[in-house]
């Protein structure tokens, strides 16, 4: 009954949207991701309501949180592998799921099996014709996709080792591969979960600053999931932090804020700068872990 | 020797040998390169196995063997892929023990089957083993089509069967339907090891299935590279050993997994001498360097 209600104020208010249709079309491609009065629960337990978000179109943002406060859970609204149980989203201008060929997405991963001798060129090539039915056909089509995949492994500076075997790279040469293989779909958001997890500090530093370099060269608006903000915050345009099953979204210095924090927590937190810019969230108390992506054995 | 070849192809039942033997072992590669990336080995061996139950509880009902080869590899292919699966690898766990169930009941029907028709040993032998030599030129035409059903259904699901298999996640968010592909493949799966297993027997079907296939992917990690010399190792393998087997007293099934076997042995120290030299000189050069 609820979320009836939710849908028709949300159909109505496109109404009035449509009576000025250059300028709601104007609006809809400024916002890469629109959520509205968003909540997402498992049963009766809500992982998080009433958030709102506008992404800009061409920005570079972080999701950030304590853990199972449900940031894939976020990437996959945005997806549309996960419904909303009320209000409503829009990706790309279109509803979410119906986007889904001009997203990237780049999910938590362990590593690929060592065993596994596909070669990273393949990896990646799978990006463009992993979806594709039937036997591929040499001719055009199989050079322009040879330098799709070519360039795409060029842009994260893997072409020294795409041909060896995927298994056999490293964390880092691996993570390169797959940003590679959701580039070659030429996307228009690029929806990353945890990338530098697992990585050593130079590596994390370096994929932060290629995923920008990706952002600002291609205007591709960046979604990443980050569980410490540190090594990507000097390339942020925005945050959204979650937590205590809501969100606050804006500029990291507007959002990591003792006030901010304090505030979407609902208990006193501290935000410290470090001599180095570091930022620290002290205090923030763990939610109990009753769901978590992170954690699934 | 050139006239003793043509000795060999002067007999119909060894012509349509090798003809059998060609479409089985194209098929058996082709299916296998996909089976061992998604690591469905076990399935792939539960598969084969089931197929005896299949054909001694056929015989027994006076029916053809053909009929219960595929009625029980495509019924137990359609439990194995229904079977609890996903991405992770808990529900690899669950699949595996599904999977032995299966192939635990399976061997046990066969058993009784076998005794309660009181038949001749000889059958038994040769649903476990095959019989390579009593094929008929009908039974290569069935062969055939069949054949050429599974490879053009494979193809037409390759790619996207691959992403499914080196990636699920990512596959199934640029909307692979991962898990109907995943059972679609299993189900083509116990197609061709029904059809193989009428020539092979039960026993050897899997040695075509895997080993040709697994030393192909020590060899290679290209895919239509891969499935090539897949093919390649599984028609000279099955060729070689039609032609010792009909100069000597012992079966064709004991050559070609011998043979098979071999190769696959010979692939993997080839790949650890070249491993190794690799790592040695990666070791070296920075010494070189300085």
């Amino acid at each position: 009954m609820r979320s009836n209600q939710e849908t028709s104020g949300a159909s109505s208010r496109g109404d009035v949207h449509e009576g000025v249709p250059r300028a709601a079309a104007e609006q809809r491609r400024e916002n890469a991701v629109e959520l509205r009065e968003a909540e997402v629960r498992f049963g009766s337990r809500v992982l998080w309501s009433g958030v709102d978000l506008n992404l800009r179109a061409g920005s570079f943002a972080a999701v950030l949180g304590p853990n199972g406060v449900g940031k894939s859970t976020l990437l996959k609204v945005i997806l549309g592998l996960q419904p909303l149980s009320s209000g409503r989203v829009a990706v790309l201008g279109a509803a979410a799921g119906r986007a889904r060929g001009r997203i990237g997405y780049v999910p938590q991963r362990k590593s690929f099996d060592r065993s596994l001798r596909i070669r990273g060129l393949d990896v990646v090539r799978l990006g463009l014709e992993g979806s594709r039915w039937g036997i591929p056909v040499p001719g055009a089509r199989g050079r322009r996709v040879k330098n799709a995949v070519a360039e795409a492994v060029s842009v994260v500076g893997a072409a020294g080792y795409a041909a060896r075997p995927v298994g056999q790279l490293s964390g880092g040469e691996q993570q390169r591969l797959v940003v590679a293989q959701a580039l070659v779909r030429e996307p228009e958001l690029l929806l990353l979960d945890e990338p530098l997890d697992n990585l050593d500090l130079a590596n994390q530093g370096a994929i932060a600053a290629l995923v920008q370099r990706i952002c600002r060269e291609r205007g591709v608006t960046v979604i990443m999931v980050a569980h410490d903000v540190n090594p990507i915050l000097p390339y942020l345009d925005e945050v959204v932090y979650l937590a205590g099953h809501a969100a606050v979204a804006g500029t990291p210095r507007d959002v990591i804020t003792t006030e901010t924090l304090s505030m979407l927590y609902g208990a006193p937190v501290e935000v410290l700068r470090a001599s180095d810019g570091r930022l620290v969230v002290v205090g923030a108390p763990e939610p109990p872990a009753v769901h978590s992506d992170r954690h699934v054995p | 020797m050139w006239s003793s070849l043509r000795d060999l192809f002067s007999y119909p039942f060894m012509v349509n040998a090798f003809r059998a033997g060609t479409i089985v072992a194209i098929v058996s590669a082709a299916m296998g390169w996909f089976m061992v990336l998604r690591r469905q080995s076990f399935a792939g061996h539960t598969l084969s196995l089931v197929g005896f139950p299949g054909a001694a509880g056929a015989i027994l009902l006076g029916l053809s063997s053909t009929l219960g080869y595929f009625a029980f590899c495509v019924g137990a292919a359609v439990i194995i892929g229904t079977a609890p699966r996903a991405a992770t690898r808990a529900s690899y766990r669950d699949e595996s023990a599904v999977i032995g169930s299966v192939q635990a009941m399976a061997l046990a029907m066969g058993f009784l089957f076998v005794s309660l028709y009181h038949g001749n040993l000889n059958g038994l032998t040769s649903l476990l083993f095959g019989s390579f030599l009593g094929i008929t030129s009908g039974q290569v035409v069935a062969l055939l089509v069949i054949a050429a059903g599974a490879l053009i259904a494979l193809g037409l699901i390759a790619r996207p069967v691959l992403f499914a298999s080196v990636d699920p996640e990512i596959a199934a968010a640029a909307g692979v339907p991962v898990r109907v592909l995943g059972i679609g493949f299993i189900v083509l799966l116990g197609v061709a090891v029904a059809e193989t297993s009428q020539i092979t027997g039960s026993l050897l079907v899997f040695a075509l299935l895997v080993l040709p296939p697994a030393t192909a992917h020590v060899i290679t990690g290209r895919p239509l590279l891969g499935i090539a010399i897949s093919v390649v190792i599984a028609l000279v393998v099955t060729w070689v050993s039609l032609v010792i087997a009909y100069y000597t007293p012992y079966p064709t099934g004991a050559f070609i997994t011998t043979l098979s076997f071999c190769t696959y042995v010979a692939a993997r120290a080839a790949r650890w001498a070249s491993d190794r030299s690799r790592s040695r000189g990666a070791a070296v050069a920075p010494e070189v360097a300085s």
